[in-house]
């Protein structure tokens, strides 16, 4: 069955019980507004560079699963809570510490959050979309995702180890729509970990994924997410952080899989001096495009936001990054930051890089830098003096270049697994 | 008052200061196409000329590509839109063009006696072409030159008189179809310098023209074509002015530059067009093996400026530069920036462009950069910097950079800022007016490209600037 008809939406919503009639409602206008919107075209500003004529959902099935798959391997060990999906069914987990739950903090997957806490999960879902280019598949992900991640952070918790979430497509076809709802109440500080892969590394699959996070005044969010996916699949990870006054949120984004990957994320500072971070490093190899859409939104006074995004390539791979920040003509004193680094294995990859800025108000300090180049010569050769071999030597200099990213993840565990993950992806 | 609360103050009227270019004459022209576009209209100025029929191919060729082209997209300034082409004269001019200062006409000598342009020039410039609306009403060059045989001459004489070097590039470097104003010049262009340097010839000291459009709701189409043989060298700088009406004016130019091997070619802009000129121009150089194309480019005037200077780096070893300044004052947009095509190794370019926005001004930057595949050894530095005055002046960087092969390395920055409140004090505190210390903040902030000015342009633009700051403060 073609992902893209009607009996296919109809099954996903009798198979979708239990749902408050306003999710429903939320359902079938997406649905409408999904077979609306126009494709997307390489000639539109927010797809410059990108393939467009691959975008096609046609052999791609979404069907439910016959029986329950078997649990995955866990990234985290130290997690203080892991929920896991299979094609988007919750098959089990790490149940959340007791004391945290005593103190309010809510971690389930989103169907069972959407029938026991309808006002909570309300309040945030689908309040602020990404908006940058992708409102076809922002629709398709409201109208098909069945469930994912909602965590709530009550006023003033503090969660100490971090969460998190994996999604697994389990067979080859499958379509996926996971989506992660985090919000962080005053003065709460929480951070969530998504994992994403296929099961199964010869499938190809369809990826319409979501993550939204909320930090209300004070709060303080740490999100990373890993994707993993099989190296034919399409994924669209579409993601926001909205920070209300005085709070932080810092993301951080690991690509190493799919054929085709369009990542998107919006920051967007809405409180007074709201932080917003965003941090990103991509791994692209073979025929690989990862194409990566920013939004740094200063709609507040005070506002600081900083973003990374750092990109390896390798063998023919293709790489876009287009990043805008935008500082409203009332948000003064905005500290606005945008560094995109590529780095070059291969004369066949292809770097684009589309940094910018769009300034409306005077106090201000903005800065954009952007640099596309190979490992440095001198660097390389004070390694081989050292009677490094070449290899090695090039390979220490790239995992240096990672570093700046993994510095960032401010927990070792996290960083160590995404260490683990990025030596088994890479080879010169 | 405290630098913060000058800084928040609403941008007055200065329009009064720019008096200095203000006038017009009122004067008989010998050829008028009237207003708006037709076939007609090409066939007035084709015939007004005396043009050879593949000329009048090309520009009916041209027309229909401009009509057939839409507007440019959601990405350019949506002010475009109220051009009214209908109500544009597309070729105004007096008979022939004088080589004597005596013989030209004693209202256009006024004219040009006011801009303070003439007595300079004779002092010291290689050569002068000056156009007046449509077409160059005084053109003059050291007779030295001529021997050595560089030509200077105007587009429409280069055409007739040296075919077989001018067809050879004409439309080539910036083909008919680059874009809808590019087609809008090709199929009306008149006016505008062709230069040949023969091979070896290094020119001391500059070429120079200088555009005005006198006429009310004129359009200026000057198109020019500067050829640089082999290993030579030369400077061409061309100034603008225009009177302020009531309605806008058009100008729309091609300029076109190539240097062959060797060769280096210098372009230096002052454009200081009335600020109800829509000025959108395109220009590119074509650099062969062991070449240099410089675009520096200054923009105060206009409404509405869109000009991105491009450099096709051809040749092995070929290197690219634009230096640019940009100053938007109330009610305007210099969307400017710059192009630069890698399509040879080991090439290099460079682009320095620093914007001030004052008042309700927009300044925007526009650059892309293209190193495709195959390329070995390439290398582009960008450097943008925004300087934003008042609370209420508006920045925005967009570039594009696209990079493959082996051994490139590309590099962009870009830094928006305001001027700092701790340098204002820091010169208040030894007794230097407030606007005054803003002036001279504004002139630290693009000294360094200042100094690639020819000396006296440099000076103009410093007396440019503190005008338009003028008004800004205090």
């Amino acid at each position: 069955m073609s992902l893209v008809s009607d009996s296919v939406f109809e099954a996903h919503l009798a198979s979708f019980v239990g749902m408050p009639e306003w999710l429903i409602e939320m359902k079938r206008e997406a649905w409408t507004r999904y077979k609306a919107l126009p494709m997307p075209v390489r000639k539109s500003e927010a797809w410059r560079f990108a393939t467009t004529d691959n975008l096609v959902l046609d052999g791609f099935s979404h069907e439910p699963l016959t029986e329950m798959p078997e649990q995955c391997e866990r990234p985290l060990v130290n997690c203080g809570g892991c929920l896991d999906f299979a094609d988007d069914v919750y098959v089990g987990g790490k149940a959340l510490d007791e004391t945290l739950s005593a103190k309010g903090v809510i971690f389930m997957p989103l169907d069972r959050a959407l029938r026991e806490h309808s006002e909570l999960v309300r309040a945030h879902l689908f309040e602020r979309m990404p908006d940058l280019g992708s409102e076809k598949f922002q629709a398709l992900h409201v109208a098909l995702f069945s469930t994912g991640v909602f965590l709530y952070v009550p006023r003033g918790v503090h969660v100490e180890l971090p969460l998190a979430g994996m999604h697994e497509a389990l067979r080859d076809g499958d379509s996926v729509f996971p989506h992660t709802l985090v919000v962080a109440d005053e003065g709460a500080s929480v951070t969530m970990f998504d994992v994403y892969r296929s099961r199964d590394d010869a499938a190809k699959n369809f990826v319409c994924a979501a993550a939204d996070v909320y930090a209300m005044p004070g709060a303080n969010v740490r999100y990373r997410m890993v994707q993993a996916w099989s190296q034919t699949s399409l994924a669209f990870h579409l993601n926001s952080t909205t920070a209300d006054k005085g709070s932080a949120v810092d993301s951080i984004t690991i690509n190493l899989g799919g054929a085709h990957i369009r990542g998107e994320q919006h920051g967007r500072i809405v409180g007074r001096g709201g932080d917003v971070r965003m941090h990103s490093l991509s791994l692209a190899g073979g025929d690989q495009e990862i194409d990566q859409r920013t939004l740094q939104t200063h709609g507040a006074e005070d506002g600081h936001s900083d973003l990374l995004y750092k990109n390896v390539l390798m063998g023919k791979a293709h790489t876009i990054f287009s990043g805008m920040i935008h500082v409203d003509a009332d948000a003064q004193r905005t500290d606005a930051y945008q560094t995109n680094r590529n780095l070059l294995l291969s004369p066949d990859a292809e770097a684009d890089s589309l940094p910018g800025l769009e300034i409306l108000a005077n106090d201000v300090k903005c800065s954009h830098g952007t640099s596309t180049g190979q490992l440095d010569e001198t660097q390389l050769f004070y390694l081989l003096a050292r009677g490094i071999p070449r290899r090695k030597a090039q390979e220490l200099m790239v995992f240096g270049f990672f570093e700046e990213v993994l510095a960032r993840f401010g927990n070792e565990d996290l960083a160590g697994y995404v260490r683990g993950l990025l030596t088994g992806s890479f080879s010169l | 008052m405290s630098a913060s609360e000058i800084i928040q103050q609403e941008t007055p009227d200065i329009s009064a200061e720019r008096d200095v270019g203000n006038f017009s004459y009122k004067t008989e022209y010998d050829f008028n196409a009237g207003k708006g576009l037709t076939e007609a209209t090409i066939d007035y100025i084709c015939d007004a000329k005396k043009e050879p029929d593949w000329i009048r191919e090309f520009r009916k060729k041209a027309l229909k590509i401009y009509n057939d082209k839409p507007m440019p997209g959601s990405w350019a300034s949506p002010d475009l839109a109220n051009i009214d082409m209908d109500r544009i004269s597309f070729y105004m001019a007096k008979g022939r063009q004088t080589r004597s200062w005596d013989e030209v006409p004693q209202d256009i000598k006024d004219t040009f006696e006011r801009l303070g342009v003439p007595e300079k020039e004779r002092a010291f410039l290689a050569g002068v072409e000056a156009q007046f609306d449509s077409e160059s009403s005084y053109s003059n060059m050291k007779e030295e030159l001529t021997k050595q045989g560089v030509i200077f001459v105007t587009s429409s004489e280069g055409l007739m008189k040296y075919p077989e070097i001018f067809r050879k590039w004409f439309g080539k470097v910036i083909p008919i179809g680059d874009n809808k104003y590019s087609a809008l010049n090709s199929a009306v262009f008149s006016g505008g310098s062709f230069i040949y340097i023969p091979k070896g010839v290094k020119l001391k000291q500059p070429l120079q023209a200088y555009f005005r459009i006198n006429a009310e709701e004129m359009g200026q189409f000057e198109r020019t074509l500067i050829i640089a043989d082999e290993g030579s060298e030369m400077m061409y700088m061309e100034g603008c002015t225009a009177p302020q009406y009531e309605t806008s004016a058009l100008h729309s130019a091609v300029v076109e530059l190539v240097a062959l091997k060797g060769a280096k070619i210098q372009y230096v802009t002052v454009q200081n067009w009335s600020n109800n000129v829509f000025n959108l121009v395109t220009k590119r150089g074509i650099a062969m093996e062991d070449a240099e194309v410089r675009w520096i480019d200054c923009n105060i005037g206009s409404r509405l400026t869109m000009k991105y200077p491009a450099v096709v780096l051809r040749g092995e070893r070929a290197r690219g530069e634009v230096l640019s300044i940009a100053l938007a004052n109330d009610g305007q947009h210099q969307d400017t920036g710059s192009k630069m095509i890698h399509a040879a190794d080991h090439t290099t370019s460079n682009i320095i462009s620093k914007s001030i926005s004052i008042g309700t001004g927009r300044s925007t930057y526009r650059g892309m950069v293209q190193i495709p595949r195959h390329l070995k050894h390439c290398k582009n530095n960008t450097e943008c910097d925004a300087l934003l005055i008042n609370t209420n002046s508006r920045t925005d960087t967009y570039p594009a950079i696209v990079v493959r092969g082996e051994g490139n390395s590309v590099q962009h920055e870009a830094s928006v800022s305001k001027v700092s409140e701790e340098q204002i004090f820091y010169m208040r505190q030894r007794g230097i007016p407030e606007n005054e210390a803003m002036s001279l903040a504004v002139n630290g902030f693009v000294n360094d490209l200042m100094r690639e000015f020819p000396m006296e342009y440099s000076v103009e633009l410093r007396r440019l600037i503190d005008l338009e700051m003028e008004g800004s403060v205090g």
